[in-house]
């Protein structure tokens, strides 16, 4: 799967992954490119239904970030999120898609070298992968 | 709005020099951009944060009858403000503005050999940006007034500053501090570097200021239990801890006199215990002051000690200050800005186990010599050796002790920034006092940066204190007399020394206070890194923090020394004054609407709200959910889970995720 480009969704919160990954921009901390970000202001406005359409639309991964516990912008939103993801998980094991191709990471304001190392380690992992069984349903 | 109500947006690339110019392709973008669905203009320049390219989106909605901008360009952090006033000064609702991160998170971290990959990814970003604003619609900011009021959390020197500078403004302010008395770290210190000024004798002054100001309410012995609202309406409960004895003002709502501070009660008290001012090495009783020149003058009760044995309520007497049975109170103050000033302590120094605090009795920390070495301290100013109480001839100090330290355990990597100057000071300190004393000064580098440090450094070279550079690796003690053998490769000499001293004072390093962490969580605000309290930008910011309305002052934002702290205060009390002098704030309208015809009332929404924003109500005899909309802040955690899809985030609405995410994942070239 070497020469295998993913398309990897993400969505990440304003206080702490976005700024995470500001973060690492100014920084120069260099990581692979195949990652593409939607803002929010935080993990909790992820409705589930975004990933599904995301996976839907041919995404080979996902990946909501957020604040770290008790870090939370709006105090709780990230748990509320964590919650939502592990029932993505485990509908996606139900229905057969690797529910590796999901992923909830923490990283805070400070971290623009753990975002590096998660764009790193989310992209090897689709890579890994390979391509979403999905995009074969497509007409 | 446009003909046939159709977007019509506009594209605009900044080049930001060659930050993104030099990482990605401008030309292949600006083409692309043209041939995106609804731009009807693409443009680009070199700054388009500069005043022509500001003017080049004002003149271009003019001229294209614009619906919608996207910049891409930097961060929306960075200048999404800036672009959002030429987007208001255009004629459209600055609202009408969204920006694609070209350059932190693209062109920033995708520099070499990935020419291609970064101009993809940011034709991308572009398309999602576009895809965007073509949904996006006029909002309105909400402007709320600002209760005029403000509070300072912590009452060491910045904390003070603060204070004072907040009510000389004109503001009534609340200084709370959770020991007895203000004063901080700085009244424990003898002198402060360079000058030599005595620490007591000009933060004293300041204390008594805080005390007798009318602006300030001081809340001593009182800790942060909760906050709500936000920026302009905080609601903050305090604990006010049952301190067992009135104040003056308390005495009097209830007809007696309240503490005068005379000390009788003190004087009978049974109970010892160490006293925390003095590092424990004196005495205070159950009921007790830190010191003789505490803020408020009002003794306090250590509840967890006091045996109630009422000696102290009998010698009371008619003052009737003492009461044994007092519980805590949790009062409620409404304050429009709040600054933290949380402070400082050391690192628990002993778990260095090679350095053997609190193993020897002759190793003590720098706090513990300060001490020590004060005319008001447990020994009146006399240096002793906590063993033997001999006036020590040999002393060492190990600066770095814990600081810039990568070595898994209790050290950190950062430099505590004040351990260099203030064991300068200590061996000045001491070649002042004690006769022939020898001053040895274990360095790896020494780190005088102030005004006037660099030379202080060389006065106290030329006074005579010797310099060994080399990083302590251990001490070992002299089981018979107590003395210390220091071990250090003296790298200036290449070869190791041992040299046997009288006493060590490690120069610890220092970590956010037990607390702080709870106090920041609190309010919402973020930590760095290394632990302490993040800033909103560590250059153009330092003050203030990603929550509105609550600013930094002090070593809770990262080691500072003295001036530094009093400068960051003067900066954070006058940052929290303009919301409270303009009186009201605009809020980013991002708050939730419930869409009444899709609810169904179900009410799940409500327990998700940390905010007790949402509420169901009855409208035309159907239960729906109702938005308060000042108590919302708009993290959308009901919009994310609402089943019916009733609950429609501004700015950041369901269609216009999926927008993004469609024209990301379907939209492609």
């Amino acid at each position: 799967m070497a020469d295998f480009e993913p398309k990897i969704q993400a969505i990440i919160c304003n206080w702490c992954s976005y700024a995470g990954a500001d973060l690492a921009g100014g920084a120069r901390i260099q990581y692979p490119a195949d990652i593409r970000a939607v803002r929010v202001m935080c993990t909790g406005r992820v409705d589930m239904l975004f990933i599904l359409k995301a996976f839907m639309d041919g995404a080979d991964g996902v990946l909501v970030s957020g604040c770290h516990f008790g870090d939370c912008h709006y105090l709780e939103g990230n748990y509320k999120a964590a919650k939502r993801m592990f029932m993505i998980k485990s509908l996606m094991r139900n229905i057969g898609l690797e529910d590796r191709r999901f992923r909830m990471t923490f990283v805070s304001a400070s971290e623009g070298a753990k975002w590096a190392t998660v764009m790193e380690d989310v992209i090897s992992t689709i890579k890994d992968l390979g391509p979403s069984p999905i995009k074969e349903f497509k007409v | 709005m446009a003909e046939n109500n159709q977007p019509r947006i506009g594209v605009f690339l900044c080049h930001c020099g060659t930050n993104i110019a030099g990482s990605l392709s401008i030309n292949d973008i600006i083409e692309y951009a043209k041939t995106l669905p609804y731009v009807v203009h693409s443009d680009e320049y070199q700054y388009m944060c500069s005043t022509p390219g500001q003017g080049k989106i004002v003149e271009a909605i003019a001229e294209h009858n614009l619906t919608g901008i996207v910049v891409a360009a930097c961060t929306p952090s960075l200048h999404e403000p800036t672009f959002r006033v030429a987007t208001k000064e255009g004629g459209l609702n600055p609202f009408r503005f969204e920006m694609a991160n070209i350059r932190e998170q693209n062109s920033w971290v995708h520099m070499h050999g990935m020419w291609d990959e970064a101009t993809s990814k940011a034709k991308d970003q572009v398309r999602m940006a576009v895809a965007k604003a073509a949904l996006l619609e006029d909002l309105i900011p909400k402007s709320v007034p600002v209760e005029p009021a403000a509070m300072v959390v912590g009452a060491g020197v910045g904390g003070i500053q603060a204070a004072l500078d907040l009510a000389s403004a004109g503001i009534k302010t609340y200084l709370v501090e959770r020991t007895p008395t203000v004063g901080g770290r700085m009244s424990q210190l003898d002198k402060t570097f360079p000058t030599l000024d005595c620490s007591q004798c000009i933060l004293t002054p300041k204390m008594v200021d805080v005390g007798r100001h009318p602006n300030i309410e001081l809340l001593t012995y009182h800790e942060v239990e909760s906050v709500e609202g936000y920026i302009g309406n905080f609601e903050v409960t305090l604990k006010k801890k049952a301190r067992g004895v009135l104040s003056p003002e308390e005495g009097r709502a209830i007809g007696v006199d309240g503490c005068n501070g005379c000390g009788d009660c003190a004087e009978v008290c049974p109970v010892i215990k160490p006293n925390p001012f003095e590092m424990g090495m004196a005495p205070r009783k159950a009921i007790y002051i830190y010191h003789a020149q505490v803020m408020p003058l009002i003794f306090t009760i250590d509840f967890d000690s006091c045996v109630k044995c009422n000696l102290c309520v009998d010698i009371c007497g008619t003052k009737k200050a003492i009461d044994l049975e007092m519980k805590d109170e949790f009062p409620v103050y409404k304050i429009g800005t709040v600054i933290l000033a949380t402070g400082f302590e050391l690192i628990p120094i002993e778990e260095k186990k090679e350095w053997g605090y609190k193993r020897y009795e002759n190793v003590i920390h720098g706090l513990e010599f300060e001490r020590l070495i004060c005319a008001s301290g447990p020994t009146g100013g006399h240096l002793i050796r906590p063993s033997d109480g001999a006036t020590p001839k040999r002393v060492g100090f190990v600066l770095c002790a814990g600081s810039r330290d990568n070595a898994p355990g209790i050290g950190k990597p950062y430099c505590s920034r004040f351990c260099c100057m203030y064991s300068l000071k200590h061996a000045h300190q001491i070649m002042e006092k004690i006769e022939g004393v020898e001053p040895y000064i274990f360095y790896m580098d020494i780190r005088s940066f102030g005004k006037m440090y660099e030379e202080f450094y060389y006065r106290i070279q030329n006074e005579g204190a010797k310099f060994i550079r080399g990083r302590v690796a251990n001490i070992l003690e002299d089981p018979k007399t107590k003395n210390l053998h220091v071990f250090t490769e003296d790298t200036l000499l290449g070869r190791p020394v041992d040299i046997e001293l009288d006493l060590v004072v490690l120069a610890s390093a220092v970590k956010p206070n037990d607390g702080a962490d709870v106090v920041r969580k609190k309010f919402g605000v973020s930590a760095s890194q290394d632990g302490w309290m993040l800033e909103a930008h560590p250059k153009l910011n330092p003050c203030g923090t990603t929550t509105a309305g609550v600013f930094l002052a002090g070593v809770c934002q990262g080691p500072k020394d003295i001036p530094d702290t009093v400068a960051q205060a003067e900066g954070a009390a006058s940052a929290a004054s303009i919301p409270i002098h303009c009186g009201e704030v605009e809020l980013e309208p991002y708050f939730a609407i419930c869409l009444e015809d899709l609810c169904a009332g179900c009410g799940m929404c409500t327990n998700l709200c940390p905010y007790s924003a949402l509420a169901l109500t009855i409208k035309n005899d159907r239960m729906v959910m109702e938005v308060t909309e000042a108590k919302c802040k708009g993290c959308g955690t009901c919009g994310g889970f609402c089943p019916g899809g009733a609950i429609k985030m501004q700015h950041f609405t369901s269609q216009q995720i999926v927008a993004q995410i469609d024209a990301y994942l379907l939209g492609g070239e």
